[in-house]
C-alpha cells in the first residue's frame, strides 16, 4: 500500500468537507431551476445554462445549482428559485436567460431580491 | 419540444424521477439506411405492462405516477409526424428503455438541437447520477462518460466555475 502523505490527508479533509457542506445545505446559495415537461418546453434548459454561464464568469463559489419537476404552475414557467442561506425561498417566474442574469448578479450574489420578476413574497397565513 | 435534445432531456428527467442511477444516451444517425434513432436507457424503478401500454398517452397521466405525461407522447408525436415509431420496454425494478426512431430526410423530422446543453443541464443538476452518452454518425463516433469526468464532478456538487468550464470544453467536442 503505498504511503499516504500529509498532502494526501488535506485533500480527502477538503473533499470530505464540500460533501458535508453540500448534505447540509451550506452552500451561500441555491439555485433550483425547474425542469418539468412544461419547463423544458418554455425554455427552462436556457435558463440552467445562462445560470451556468454566469457562475463561470463571476468565479462564482459555494453555488449549489439543481433541478426539480413541476410545481404546478406550468403557465408561468420557466421558474427558478433562489434560497440564500438562512433566508426564505424566493420563486420567480416567466424567466429569460437576461432575467436570469440580472437574478444572479442582485439576488444570488448582492443578496437583493429582484421584486419585478418575483412571484409572491412572504409566506401565507391561516388565520 | 423544439428540437430532439429537448425531448432527451425531458425523457431523462423522469429516468432520474424514477429513481435512476445510471442513465444511458445513445444517438445514431445513420444516414444509408435513412434513419435518426434515439435510445434512452435507466435503471430506474420501471414500470409494469399495463402502465408501458397507456405510457405514450397525454391523458393518462396520474399525478402521483409521474412517468407518464405529456413526455413521452409529445416524443411518440414527434417521431410518428416524421414517418417513425417509439417503443417503450420496462419492467418493474429492471429500469425503462425508450427508443424513437425518425426518417432521418423526413421533412417534419425536428432536429436535434443542442445535445451539449442538454448534457450540461443533467450531468450538473444530477450530480449523483451517472451519465454515458454515445453518438453514433456514420463511422465516427463521440463517447463521454460522466464517470471519466467524476474528479471534476465532486467539484461541481457545489459547482466550481473551474469544473464548469472544462465539462463545457470536453461537450464542445462532439460533432454538430
Amino acid at each position: 500500500m503505498p504511503k499516504l502523505t500529509l498532502d494526501d490527508l488535506r485533500k480527502i479533509q477538503e473533499k470530505s468537507r464540500r460533501m458535508t457542506m453540500l448534505r447540509e445545505g451550506a452552500g451561500k446559495a441555491k439555485i433550483t431551476v425547474h425542469m418539468g415537461t412544461c419547463g423544458i418546453a418554455a425554455g427552462a434548459r436556457d435558463i440552467m445554462v445562462a445560470f451556468l454561464d454566469e457562475i463561470e464568469k463571476k468565479d462564482a463559489k459555494d453555488v449549489i445549482i439543481t433541478t426539480s419537476g413541476c410545481a404546478g404552475l406550468c403557465s408561468r414557467e420557466p421558474m427558478a428559485t433562489v434560497e440564500l442561506a438562512g433566508q426564505a425561498p424566493v420563486k420567480y417566474v416567466d424567466l429569460t436567460p437576461e432575467k436570469a442574469r440580472t437574478i444572479f448578479t442582485d439576488h444570488v450574489l448582492k443578496g437583493k431580491i429582484v421584486m419585478e420578476y418575483a412571484l409572491a413574497l412572504g409566506s401565507e397565513r391561516t388565520f | 419540444m423544439q428540437d430532439l435534445s429537448l425531448h432527451i432531456l425531458d425523457i431523462v428527467e423522469n429516468s432520474i424521477t424514477a429513481g435512476a442511477k445510471h442513465v444511458e444516451i445513445a444517438i445514431t444517425e445513420d444516414l444509408e439506411k435513412d434513419s435518426l434513432s434515439i435510445e434512452i436507457m435507466d435503471d430506474g424503478k420501471g414500470m409494469d405492462k399495463s402502465f408501458v401500454k397507456k405510457a405514450t398517452s397525454p391523458f393518462v397521466s396520474t399525478r402521483t405516477e409521474r412517468r407518464v405525461g405529456f413526455g413521452l407522447s409529445l416524443l411518440a408525436q414527434a417521431a410518428r409526424m416524421s414517418n417513425g415509431s417509439l417503443t417503450i420496454h420496462s419492467e418493474p425494478y429492471r429500469g425503462t428503455k425508450v427508443k424513437a426512431v425518425f426518417q432521418y430526410s423526413h421533412i417534419d423530422r425536428q432536429p436535434l438541437g443542442n445535445i451539449g446543453d442538454t448534457l450540461l443541464t443533467l450531468i450538473v443538476g444530477n450530480p449523483h447520477v451517472e451519465f454515458v452518452y454515445r453518438h453514433q454518425r456514420g463511422v465516427r463516433e463521440f463517447n463521454l462518460c460522466s464517470r471519466d469526468l467524476r474528479v471534476r464532478l465532486e467539484d461541481l456538487l457545489v459547482v466550481s466555475p473551474q469544473g464548469l468550464r472544462s465539462l463545457r470544453e470536453k461537450l464542445k467536442q462532439d460533432f454538430h
